[in-house]
């Protein structure tokens, strides 16, 4: 009896172990995440807009149907990246993910302060790597450091009337997002 | 043959609780750092750098793409108040006011986060659309058919998630109790 009951708290505790094996395993080994759904619309380095959620097409879930979306897939291995945004008259967001889908960073038109969000996206090394005199002079630039050198930018703005959503759409056709050489 | 039996069994019970229990955690979502207002949850480390390895591994199995926390705070409902599921053939009432955003948004969902398909192609509600009473208050209603006032569509959908979206919110990670965040409370009539 007291062998058997050995057996079965083995197998709860292996069980304990393969379970967090699997759940820390998951995100590197989906096939379906965000990155991946992205991937045969959204050209790497380039302001490609969302088609808008509808019932029987979404792109991804729970996309809020309020908002005029674009992304930018973006690869850092080349150069790090310049990212504009013109702001839209009601709310403009950016928001960061790793290629795993994780946001980093997140920033409205208003924490950005100006008609245009303007940020240099780069990664750790690139940020190290930039001479001292040019990140003084930059000194109201903003630098975001991408923790991964893939990743995806979100630019959202807000219809707030279902009338608005064409205006908002054509504000994010003017972002852009581009290698920037060194 | 009883060592046979013995590391079977043991290999039987680790890959039921294993795997079970990581099915069981991504499908019913149970991420750490929740923030519980009436019958709305919000997961606000879920749109940061903080996200726990459960919120790594449910974004990476729906492909969802959090709210960013600079961005705003997503609340989801499934329930009403009395902890009762929604139900798209019955009339849902939401009723009160919203913490402070610059905007927020509501939107219907079936529980895979798809809009509902419905006759009046309305998905949600902005803040800047809803018809509000004489002291500031909303109500709401999520029914199949249409309704005066401020009519959400269910579409007749057996089960579906409400959430709220709030941009520009002081609410996040330091948000806990109830008190100083109001939100909307919910109320499902019985069917008739």
């Amino acid at each position: 009896m007291i062998r058997w009951l050995m057996w079965l708290l083995g197998g709860i505790v292996l069980g304990g172990m393969v379970h967090l094996a699997t759940v820390l395993a998951l995100p590197t080994t989906a096939s379906r995440d965000a990155y991946s759904r992205l991937t045969p619309i959204a050209q790497v380095n380039t302001v490609v807009p969302l088609p808008a959620p509808a019932p029987a097409t979404a792109l991804l879930p729970f996309m809020d149907p309020a908002f005029a979306a674009a992304v930018c897939r973006y690869d850092l291995s080349e150069a790090p990246l310049k990212l504009t945004v013109p702001v839209s008259q009601a709310y403009t967001s950016v928001s960061f993910y790793t290629r795993k889908g994780i946001a980093y960073y997140a920033i409205n038109d208003r924490a950005a302060g100006r008609r245009v969000i303007e940020l240099d996206l780069m990664t750790e090394k690139q940020h190290a790597d930039m001479p001292e005199e040019e990140d003084v002079t930059a000194a109201d630039r903003l630098i975001v450091e991408s923790p991964t050198p893939t990743g995806i930018i979100v630019l959202k703005a807000l219809a707030p009337e279902p009338g608005q959503m064409a205006s908002a759409r054509r504000t994010l056709a003017g972002a852009r997002c581009r290698p920037q050489p060194q | 043959m009883k060592l046979l039996f013995g590391s079977f069994l043991t290999l039987l019970v680790a890959a039921a609780i294993g795997l079970g229990a990581t099915w069981f955690a991504l499908t019913r979502g149970t991420a750490f750092g929740a923030v519980h207002i009436g019958a709305w949850t919000a997961w606000p480390r879920t749109g940061s750098s903080d996200i726990d390895p459960y919120a790594r591994a449910g974004i990476a199995r729906t492909g969802e793409l959090p709210v960013g926390l600079g961005d705003g705070v997503a609340f989801v409902a499934r329930r009403d108040d009395t902890g009762r599921p929604f139900d798209g053939r019955c009339e849902v009432v939401l009723r009160g006011t919203t913490p402070a955003a610059r905007f927020w948004t509501l939107t219907l969902y079936d529980p895979e986060g798809r809009l509902v398909a419905n006759s009046a192609n309305r998905y949600g509600f902005t803040s800047q659309e809803i018809v509000r009473a004489s002291d500031g208050t909303l109500e709401i209603v999520a029914a199949p058919r249409a309704r005066p006032g401020n009519w959400l569509p269910t579409g007749g959908a057996e089960h579906y998630v409400l959430v709220l979206r709030l941009y520009d919110t002081p609410v996040g990670v330091a948000t806990g109790a109830s008190r100083e965040v109001p939100m909307p409370s919910i109320t499902e009539r019985p069917c008739t």
